[in-house]
């Protein structure tokens, strides 16, 4: 770019909304990938057993449940599919959207040093910190493949539908991430909310059993939780059709998704200009 | 048609403050308290209702950091920003990097920016020095690609080498300090905006820095500066700008804005009455009554052309008789806080309840251009050495070369010419017979 330029001209004025916003987003994808290389590079650093705590957690998690829900509280299964594997499919997603939703909700107050020193959109913080997450539920994926095959459970033709899934369930902790973020910046309140909320959400939502276990007529509301819909679709894609897929619950789910993608967007972004001032 | 890098229209911004009421109970009831936080949790629940921010304190008032500020500079001007602490200078620098939002006004930018409002911003402390140099890179803007290919160069202007692949947390500061603008000094913005980020690091790393800074300048970068360094500030800007309290109240050329700065409060930099002052310059002995800066024809001036005579005069009173012998001294001071010269007057005894002005002549061609501060102070050197005054940075003044009809300019170059003094000295050259 030549300096003068008429494309290289930038002009600020109070309330103006950022017309090259999109386009800036695109220009610093170079500080997205670092800032998820530099959160993903020092999760571990000085811990002793490091990257198998992306491990170990996910699987005590598993056997707990496994123990208290299908040992102790005796609740049936999907299909044949074995216990272990069925509380799996759902951990798996749920793990990825709790820690994700706690660290985009407080990753621009861990970034407050950069947000009030430099300019970049604000956007690329709690995306960043998701793809972080991102990054332990590939680890996690790990004991997936060993359960299957400790259980020699081979997955049907749904498993390639798994995709889409995640995407759901990345978007579906994106949107309250970036709502609760940007809200976080201007009433610290939040920061104790989260971890109320994820820890209510795991009973809420059919992680330790199966959502077919709700009552017909309740079904619908209980897909109101955006990781209802989620969670049923990675039972239904790992477990090979051992689970039924409740269609107008998984369009429900994604209906709230996308509300809730719209809202923290508009709201991140209305707030955006003002976290420097705030934070 | 000028090109403009920056413009800059009725800028303003604007900050809630809140303030703690003084209270003058006695006794702190715990029932006042309990009444106190129900009277703030309702007035914060009303505020976040409303939507807006809360702000700790029992009243909340507007504070205006900038208001209506407007000024433009060319591209490839080197703009120093000075002013009191509070004055505006790092909100205005926040702006200018797109950190915050003006409350008002607009202002146009051509060219790509790059701020450094900080040394090391985004930092982490359990990467190491390498991981830090990719990392600050693009916090910074640069892309993988350019941080490669200035790579070893940042390594060697940083000088950590051995510790390349240590973690910057068991850095000294210095080494961290180091690391840090070497980076920021590797990159190549079109206008380069940077806050007081050089008042750290030891004296021979900040001269290293000042020279990339001077660097950027002569590659015709624009570059924007924040210091409270007054010689910074003349040897790095040919232009500078004022604030105070938020407000533009002079720009031009770096020299005649540093000596505004420089006395702002007092009627005259080249002249200083201190009888009306509340403050008293002096001891039992001796007390120091007003200075000035005086052309050859007896008028108080702020600017000498450097072919041109002229005075430095003081005045004090003599309080106490004694047998002392009384010496005025001056020290010149450069703008960078260098000493150029002392001069003092021959001992001599004073009678007592007088006031005496002394004055000392300066011949025309003996100092060089530039800025200069005196120091004013009485000694004597009976009983050991006492000082009974000493005023630094009394007497603010600025010599000027017009550089045509200059003698010391007979050679014919024009550039500047560095050192305290250019006397005009006899010289002979002839071929040896």
């Amino acid at each position: 770019m030549k300096p003068g330029s008429e494309e290289s001209t930038l002009v600020i004025e109070a309330g103006l909304a950022e017309r090259h916003y999109w386009r800036d987003l695109w220009r610093y994808r170079e500080l997205f990938y670092v800032l998820a290389w530099r959160d993903i590079s020092v999760r571990y650093k000085q811990t002793i057993i490091g990257v198998l705590w992306a491990l170990l957690r996910p699987l005590l998690t598993m056997l707990v449940f496994t123990l208290v829900f299908s040992r102790i509280a005796k609740l049936p299964s999907e299909g044949t599919a074995p216990y272990a594997l069925m509380v799996f499919a759902g951990l798996l997603p749920w793990q990825f959207f709790s820690t994700s939703l706690a660290e985009s909700s407080n990753s621009l107050i861990d970034n407050s040093n950069l947000i009030s020193k430099i300019y970049f959109p604000r956007l690329i913080v709690p995306t960043a910190s998701v793809v972080v997450s991102f990054a332990d539920f590939l680890i996690s994926f790990i004991i997936l493949l060993g359960l299957m095959i400790w259980y020699q459970f081979l997955p049907g033709w749904q498993i390639f539908a798994l995709p889409l899934f995640i995407a759901l369930g990345f978007l579906a902790s994106l949107g309250p991430g970036l709502w609760i973020a940007s809200l976080n910046v201007k009433y610290r309140d939040f920061r104790y909310v989260i971890p109320f909320i994820v820890q209510l959400g795991l009973y809420v939502s059919p992680v330790g059993f199966s959502s077919s276990l709700v009552p017909e007529q309740w079904r619908l509301l209980y897909s109101l939780n955006p990781m209802v819909g989620v969670i049923d679709g990675f039972r239904w894609a790992i477990l090979g059709g051992q689970a039924a897929i409740y269609w107008e619950g998984l369009l429900l789910s994604c209906a709230v998704t996308v509300f809730f993608l719209w809202l923290g967007v508009r709201h991140f972004r209305r707030m955006e200009r003002s976290f420097a001032d705030l934070i | 048609m000028p090109e403009f890098a920056i413009s800059v229209e009725g800028l303003s911004k604007r900050y809630l403050v809140g303030h703690q009421i003084a209270r003058v109970e006695r006794y702190t009831a715990l029932r006042d308290v309990i009444a106190r936080s129900a009277i703030n949790l309702g007035r914060k629940t009303i505020n976040m209702v409303r939507g807006r921010p809360i702000v700790e304190g029992d009243e909340v008032e507007e504070f205006w950091a900038l208001k209506d500020i407007s000024f433009d500079i060319r591209d490839g001007d080197r703009v120093g920003i000075i002013g009191r602490n509070g004055a505006g200078k790092s909100t205005l620098l926040k702006i200018l990097s797109r950190v915050t939002e003006p409350t008002n006004g607009r202002l146009k930018i051509s060219g790509k920016v790059a701020s450094l409002l900080e040394v090391g911003t985004g930092f982490h402390p359990e990467l190491t020095g390498r991981e830090n140099i990719f990392l600050n890179g693009a916090i910074l803007g640069m892309t993988r690609n350019d941080i490669r290919s200035k790579f070893d160069e940042i390594v060697a202007f940083a000088e950590i080498e051995k510790f390349l692949d240590t973690p910057v947390k068991r850095y000294s500061s210095g080494m961290y300090v180091r690391l840090a603008f070497a980076v920021a000094a590797h990159l190549e913005p079109e206008i380069l905006v940077v806050d007081e980020v050089l008042a750290v690091g030891d004296a021979a790393f900040q001269k290293k820095c000042l020279g990339k800074m001077e660097q950027a300048g002569s590659e015709g970068r624009t570059v924007l500066f924040v210091s409270h360094n007054m010689a910074m500030i003349s040897s790095l800007c040919d232009k500078a700008i004022q604030l105070e309290n938020g407000q533009l109240v002079a720009q031009g050329s770096s020299e005649s804005v540093i000596i505004n700065y420089a006395t702002s409060g007092r009627s005259s930099p080249a002249a200083a009455d201190y009888r009306s002052s509340r403050r008293r310059i002096g001891d039992e002995f001796a007390e120091l009554l007003a200075a000035d800066i005086r052309n050859e024809r007896g008028e108080a001036i702020l600017e000498i052309e450097i072919n041109k005579p002229f005075s430095v005069r003081m005045e004090y009173q003599i309080s106490i008789g004694t047998d002392r012998h009384f010496v005025p001294n001056f020290h010149f001071h450069r703008a960078d806080g260098s000493c150029a010269f002392i001069v003092s007057s021959e001992a001599k005894r004073h009678l007592s309840g007088h006031e005496y002005a002394a004055v000392c002549f300066i011949p025309p061609n003996f100092m060089n251009d530039g800025l200069y501060s005196v120091r004013l102070a009485l000694s004597s050197f009976e009983s050991g050495v006492s000082v009974h005054f000493d005023e630094i940075g009394a007497l603010t003044f600025n010599v000027r070369d017009p550089i045509d009809g200059v003698p010391t300019r007979v050679s014919g170059y024009t550039g500047p010419i560095p050192g305290s003094v250019r006397p005009l000295l006899t010289w002979t050259v002839a071929p040896i017979d």
